[in-house]
């Protein structure tokens, strides 16, 4: 039986780490493993691999990877809830034989991004109004693009004036990229691009260092993103003593950084060499995550349709649920490996033949042209085997290619049966009853002394001992089995008393 | 070469030449039209090879062809059909034969058989596929012969079976526009595989292939299916379970025409009932259909999607238990049950606490979760809405909002719900989307209530830079119910800010001012010493009469409110005074204490409300009646009833508003009677022709009048019935009438005069022609007699036609009109430019300058077509300038909003100066009904039908522009 087998090496069971391992149709494939720049990587000949939007951040994919009849999809991160500059991972019913997803938020059902939008663009909208200063630390990639399409299209429609600002640096080469790649954005984007690229941000400037003291309104994106260091952190500082102003952390933050001090209502802070930092403004929680939910999740699998299903990245508790989700709904199994441990999954994969194009003809010209599902045919033919390929062809020009003669094989039976009348008289009760038996048969009584059914020849001969019981001879070839079997047995039940 | 060239070209013609010598006895018999079959014919036989063949018929297709000689190019064809081998020649002539059985006056009748055999010869699919192409444009031709019609279903059923999938698609659609349900259909079943024998019906032979290999042929199938419900028949309950497996087909197009076959059975069977599969339980068909429909909504395919949300919105049998569900949502995290933002807020609201939202984690999740109650995948009908709403697709979003619109319509608990959805889509990246969502919220307000937190997000919208948004959600606030003081309080607030910020908002704004006071009262009473900025002991500033918004609101509230005026100061009566005067349709009359005498007329309109409408309606209709007592256009005293009648009717329409489309539409039409008596009662008919050319002369301009009265009757007014259009007719003939007889007496020779009554005549006939199920009831009126006289009239000389026709006119009585329900004046009103500007445009010459333009239209129809501006320069040039559908928005039902820039320029002035701007109604009538051209462009032989009469009607007042062209500096 032909497997595919799946080992992570750092994504099973855990969040943070990557990479799988899959061996698929004799060839091994390392998933989300990194590349080195500049080596060329050999794609084999035999395997082939499709990309689908995948909408976690601007090109990312999830990837269709296919060996002969076998596939594996594997989704890398994705997110199925459309935003401001990506839409949502779509892909087609391609039903891989097995799918690999992420399972970041396996128990989390999320709220529309609406109400999280519109708080989001109020309170900033607010504390400018007021004429304080909004921070908004960001990671460069991603999420930072996606906050200030959200602020660039609120300044637009509400003819906003106050200055925002964004720092420089790695996010400048991103915004470059995202310029670029207006196709891989989402419909709104895409179809405005004509008037204006959305990319080319009228309201959002570059920022520098002497502005964080300027007066008045401004809004500030600054990396990184959880206030432990860099241009975040002096920001912070600066502006941490005023109540009018606000800062907004719009992800996670890990335990230790200022961020996650902060956001569990730290009002103290301790710096480096002793000093202590009063922080009098508003701090704010906002989740703009772009994962997939549980129900993107499940939304998935159900435009995949996979024959099995393997859950990465994620917390083993968490799996343990979705896991038990997936196989309630859609009757599949799920798998969630841990690191190092392998599981095998065989497939079924179909094999390709050739049908010679004769044999079909005949097929065509017997039952009808077009296949009708509520009335199922058989069809006889050969299957050849030779040089790594199939085909089916009939009988007769099997044996012509490899040069054979036909053999015939015929099965004889002897039925007794307990009748007074004579032979002939017999022979044609057996006639009549068959007759009566087998509508839709070609029946002959012959001249000879034997009734033929199709090619099933009868023969009827008075036993030596006893008259009485007759001896009816059965002959069919191989290739009438079932009619000639199924004869066999009616006329070890005798005759009817009722025929004449 | 050339020459060589050449002397083919004259070969070839010389072959022309020699063959209609052989077809001669034929062309004897067709009259001197040119024989097209036999012109035809000689193109095929030249046609050496299959692409000649194909360019000759190619050419020949782009010429109409006259009906009776159809079937002879018909026979041509089908001749050429049987000689020729080339596939594609043979599908162009099979795609001919369809358009020629299209052209009118041709019945195919005598093509069928032919058309028939051909199909059973054919051996190529595509070709195959185009004559079954054209039995169904010949069945269609032919929809009352039953006997053709059970001929081409036979044939459909023969080639069901077909392998080519076109083949297939053009039997099922023929059996859905032609398969009737009372001829059952017999399968004949030799040599086909798939037959069963017997007889069966259209709908089962066509749900066979609800399963066949090709999507295609799905598609087809019950697309076949839809166009039998199309045409009336019921299809059976049966099919249901079947077009249910096919929602989860692999195909988006299958998927797409399965919704609507759901859709179209539960629309047949609602109440019926159907078992959940994997349960004992069962549910009406209408919901759960509903559920599968819902659950579309989160396909792959974004037309699948779109058409889901669509056919939701349509589904208004269904339970408001499944229906509620659609907006369902649980949210979790970490497997703990957590609220959404919308249930906190109502939390929120309902604790009295004002939004914190300071703390992280305030939404923390609370209470753990049961794993096995959680449900992950929306099934049936569960959260369709949310996931419509927030989908990646506007159009599907659009889709979504408009379906929760109509449910919403009609389910106030569901309206009740959706709203918090509503709200949020006002926050949608895609205007169109906002758009929409204003305008729904809207619709469905008479529902609802807004709660504070949710009025907050609808008018935090109030500041967006769009002026379409703005002006929505104006609309919106004026018919919504707020609930608390607080309430009237931020939306003022915001308002005023809006003012501000865009004060070219003004109108709008205080209109919603307008509504909101006048809609609650007794929450603007508590609030009125605060906005009036009243003070026990201190005189307090007057408020800014220029900026009236607060006051538009505290009268308006005042109105239904007795006890608010004693809160008013001094100045507050003399503000009110002053803007009852200058801004009267947006300050109420109101019954103030001490001033009964000043506004004794206002509190009297204002008291009797509807017993009013109902009285001046009587009054119309009196007035009415007294007119119709007049028999005799000459009898005496007629004229001075007419002429009060007139004036009684134009003061009631400027009383009573609701009636002024009716009043005016009555006064212009006995206007229209009195000019007429009037033209009549001259003496000049009792004088000598030369003697009375100034009566002549009044006449003739009373006839011009009455017809331009009679194109604003017909075409300024909406909600007019075809009795109205054919009394309105009427008159227009009784003037062309005076105008004939006019002529006659003024002009000299016969030769305009003959023209002139010949084309009167014509006239009579095309009015017989429109209105013949009128003609009862203008018993007794001028165009009786004159049809009566008719075959005289057709047959005597001019002379004795006018005379006739002087008689009749002064014999006829005057035509009684009857009054339909409702009759609406379309009318407009130029908000910008106001006029009022001292300030000249400036502009240099030979350039242009804009001007903006914002009117709105009441009760115009089709606007983009008919609404124009003119522009008239104090030299008398004028220019009518189209403005572009876009300009055009519609805020709500029979008005309209124009928002346009019109170009100006002219030569250099010395002085500045007003130029006139007005918009114009414009109207086409065609005395005729114009036919239909056949088939490509076969009007081009044809007279071009009778001249329309084109014209405008100036509609709105014009309004005066100052502006200064200056020479350009050198």
């Amino acid at each position: 039986m032909p497997e595919i087998k799946v080992t992570p090496l750092g994504a099973g069971q855990d969040v943070g780490r990557s990479c799988i391992l899959v061996s698929i149709g004799g060839k091994n494939i390392m998933l989300d493993c990194g590349m080195h720049m500049g080596f060329n990587d050999d794609v084999d000949d035999e395997l082939e691999i499709k990309a689908y939007y995948a909408g976690h951040v601007l090109g990312a994919a999830m990837v269709h990877i296919k060996v002969g009849s076998e596939s594996v999809v594997y989704t890398g991160d994705y997110n199925m809830t459309p935003d401001r500059h990506l839409g949502a991972a779509w892909i087609d019913k391609c039903r891989p034989d097995i799918l690999i997803s992420e399972s970041t938020y396996a128990t989390t059902i999320r709220d529309s991004k609406r109400c999280r939008e519109r708080d989001f663009l109020k309170k900033v909208h607010e504390t400018v109004e007021r004429g304080g200063k909004v921070l908004i630390p960001v990671f460069a990639l991603g999420r930072a693009q996606e906050l200030c399409i959200l602020l660039e299209t609120f300044w637009e429609r509400m003819n906003l004036k106050a200055p925002i600002y964004f720092s420089t640096g790695l996010t400048e080469k991103a915004n470059h990229y995202y310029k670029l790649f207006i196709t891989w954005t989402n419909q709104k984007i895409r179809k405005t691009f004509v008037q204006r690229n959305m990319f080319e941000f009228k309201h959002i400037k570059a920022f520098d260092r002497s502005y964080a003291d300027n007066p008045g309104p401004m809004v500030v994106f600054a990396t990184p993103g959880m206030l432990h260091a860099g241009q975040s952190l002096q920001i912070f500082k600066k502006w941490a003593g005023n109540d009018k102003n606000m800062v907004i952390m719009p992800g996670y933050c890990v335990q230790g950084t200022i961020g996650h001090k902060i956001l569990n209502g730290q009002r103290k802070l301790e710096m480096e060499g002793r000093a202590t930092l009063d922080v009098k403004l508003q701090v704010e929680y906002m989740s703009f995550s772009a994962h997939a939910d549980a129900k993107g999740i499940m939304q998935l699998i159900r435009m995949a349709e996979p024959r099995n299903m393997l859950l990465v990245h994620g917390e083993a508790v968490k799996m343990e649920f979705l896991k038990g989700k997936i196989e309630q709904e859609f009757s599949i199994n799920c798998y969630m490996p841990a690191n190092g441990e392998t599981e095998t999954v065989s497939t079924n994969p179909s094999v390709p033949v050739d049908i010679s194009l004769n044999l079909l003809k005949r097929e065509m010209a017997l039952g009808g042209p077009l296949p009708d599902p509520k009335k199922p045919r058989t069809m006889h033919g050969t299957l050849i085997m030779k040089e790594n390929s199939l085909r089916l062809v009939s009988p007769e020009q099997a044996l012509k290619e490899l040069g054979l003669n036909e053999h015939q094989l015929r099965f004889t039976c002897r039925v007794q049966l307990q009748d007074p009348h004579s032979d002939p008289d017999t022979l044609h009760r057996i006639y009549t009853h068959l007759k009566s038996v087998l509508k839709g048969y070609t029946i002959q009584h012959l001249p000879d002394g034997t009734v033929m059914v199709e090619s099933i020849v009868i023969k009827v001969s008075s036993s030596a001992e006893d008259t009485n019981t007759k001896v009816l001879l059965l002959s069919w070839s191989y290739q009438d089995e079932d009619l000639g079997s199924f004869l066999s047995t009616l006329l070890k039940k005798g005759l009817p008393s009722g025929l004449c | 070469m050339a020459a060589h060239l050449k002397k083919r070209v004259y070969e070839e013609f010389s072959k022309v030449v020699q063959i209609p010598h052989e077809e001669a006895p034929a062309k004897k018999l067709r009259l001197s039209k040119p024989s097209k079959s036999a012109a035809l014919h000689i193109d095929l036989c030249k046609a050496t090879n299959s692409t000649d063949a194909l360019q000759y018929l190619l050419q020949f297709a782009r010429k109409p062809v006259e009906a009776e000689s159809v079937e002879g190019v018909v026979r041509i064809l089908l001749e050429h059909y049987y000689k020729e081998t080339d596939n594609s020649v043979r599908l162009k002539i099979a795609s001919l034969l369809g358009l020629l059985s299209k052209t009118q006056g041709f019945s195919p009748d005598c093509i069928v058989d032919d058309a028939i055999n051909t199909l059973n010869n054919e051996k190529s699919h595509q070709v195959l596929a185009q004559l079954l192409d054209t039995l169904l444009v010949i069945g269609t031709q032919l929809p009352e012969s039953p006997a053709v019609r059970q001929r081409l279903i036979e044939m459909a059923c023969k080639h069901l079976s077909d392998t080519y999938f076109g083949v297939r698609n053009k039997c099922l659609q023929l059996l859905g526009c032609l398969g009737t349900v009372d001829t059952p259909l017999t399968k004949d079943n030799e040599g086909l595989g798939t037959s069963t024998g017997g007889v069966r019906d259209v709908q089962s032979v066509i749900s066979d292939y609800f399963g066949d290999q090709d999507p295609r042929v799905r598609t087809a199938a019950i697309k076949a299916m839809l166009q039998l419900h199309e045409r009336g028949m019921k299809i059976y309950q049966i099919i249901y379970d079947q077009a249910c497996r096919l929602l989860s087909d692999d195909y988006e197009q299958v998927r797409s025409a399965a919704v609507q076959m759901v859709w179209v059975l539960s629309q047949l069977y609602p109440e019926s009932i159907v078992p959940i599969p994997s349960s004992n339980e069962e549910i009406r068909l209408v919901d759960d259909s509903f559920g599968k429909i819902s659950h579309m909504v989160s396909d792959g395919s974004w037309m699948v999607r779109v058409q889901a949300a669509k056919t939701l919105g349509s589904m208004l049998q269904v339970s408001p238990h499944f229906l509620e569900q659609t907006l369902d949502k649980k949210l979790m995290s970490d497997l703990r049950r957590k609220r959404t933002a919308h249930e906190r807020a109502k939390e929120l609201y309902a604790s009295g606490e004002f939004s914190s939202g300071r703390k992280w984690a305030d939404d923390a999740p609370k209470e753990k979760v049961d794993t096995n109650a959680v449900n992950l995948i929306a099934s049936g009908a569960c959260g369709a809405f949310v996931h419509g709403l927030e989908d990646e697709m506007y159009e599907v979003r659009i889709a979504a909002v408009e379906a929760l619109c109509l449910l919403a319509r009609s389910s106030p608990s569901f309206a009740e719900k959706c709203l918090d959805f509503l709200v949020d889509m006002f926050n949608d990246e895609i205007e169109e989307v906002r758009l929409q969502s204003i305008h729904v919220l809207r619709e469905i307000s008479t529902h609802i209530t807004l709660r504070e937190d949710q009025l907050d997000t609808v008018l935090a919208v109030l500041e967006d830079s769009s002026r379409d948004i703005r002006e929505a959600l104006h609309e919106l606030l004026c018919y919504t119910n707020v609930s608390t003081k607080e309430c009237i309080q931020l939306a003022l607030l915001e308002l005023l800010k809006n003012l501000n910020k865009y004060p070219t908002d003004r109108n709008s704004v205080w209109k919603c001012l307008k509504f909101l006071g006048s809609r609650h009262p007794t929450l603007v009473l508590p609030l009125v010493p605060e906005l009036l900025s009243t003070h026990p002991y201190f005189d307090t500033p007057e408020p800014d009469m220029d900026d009236p918004a607060l006051l538009v609101l505290v009268f308006n509230a005042a109105k239904s409110c007795p006890t608010l005026p004693a809160l008013f100061s001094d100045h507050t009566f003399r503000h009110y005074a002053y803007l009852r005067d200058s801004l009267s349709h947006l300050v109420p009359p109101l019954r103030l204490p001490g001033r009964k005498q000043l506004y004794g007329l206002d509190s009297v309109d204002s008291g009797c409300g509807s017993g009013s409408v109902e009285s001046a309606r009587l009054f119309l209709q009196q007035s009415l009646n007294r007119v119709s007592t007049i028999q005799n256009l000459e009898a005496p005293g007629a004229q001075d009833l007419l002429d009060f009648t007139i004036r009684d009717l134009q003061r009631l329409g400027e009383l009573q508003t609701e009636l002024a489309g009716a009043a005016d539409f009555c006064a212009t039409y006995l206007r229209c009677q009195l000019l007429l008596m009037k033209a009549l009662q001259e003496k000049l008919w009792n004088m000598a022709v030369p003697l009375c050319l100034k009566q002549n002369a009044m006449a003739t301009a009373a006839a011009r009048q009455i017809l331009e009265e009679t194109y604003k009757l017909e075409f300024l007014y909406s909600g007019l019935e075809s009795r109205q259009v054919a009394t309105i007719h009427h008159v227009r003939l009784q003037a062309k009438a005076l105008q004939l007889v006019l002529t006659a007496r003024t002009r000299r020779g016969l030769e305009p005069l003959i023209s002139s009554s010949e084309k009167f005549l014509q006239e009579v006939e095309s009015f017989q022609r429109l209105f013949l199920t009128e003609l009862p009831h203008l018993q007794d009126s001028f165009v009786e007699k004159v049809l009566e006289l008719m075959p005289r009239l057709s047959s005597c000389k001019p002379v004795e036609l006018v005379k006739i026709l002087q008689t009749t006119l002064r014999q006829s009585g005057l035509l009684q009109l009857k009054l339909p329900e409702q009759i609406h004046r379309a009318t407009a009103t130029i908000i910008e430019p106001t006029g009022e500007s001292d300030n000249p445009l400036r502009f240099t010459t030979g350039l242009v300058v804009a001007l903006d333009i914002d009117a709105t239209l009441e009760h115009v129809q089709d606007p983009q077509n008919t609404v124009k501006v003119q522009v008239l320069y104090p030299d008398g040039q004028s220019h009518v300038i189209q403005p572009k559908p876009g300009d055009f928005r519609k805020p709500g039902p029979d008005r309209h909003r124009l928002i346009t820039q019109v170009y100006l320029s002219h030569t250099a002035w010395t002085e500045p100066c007003q130029i006139e701007v007005r918009l114009l109604l414009a109207y086409s009538s065609s005395s005729s009904s114009s036919s239909k051209p056949g088939w490509s462009d076969s009007t081009d032989s044809l007279p071009p039908p009778e001249a329309a009469i084109e014209g405008t009607i100036p509609f709105s007042k014009p309004v005066k522009v100052y502006i200064m062209p200056k020479p350009a500096r050198r």
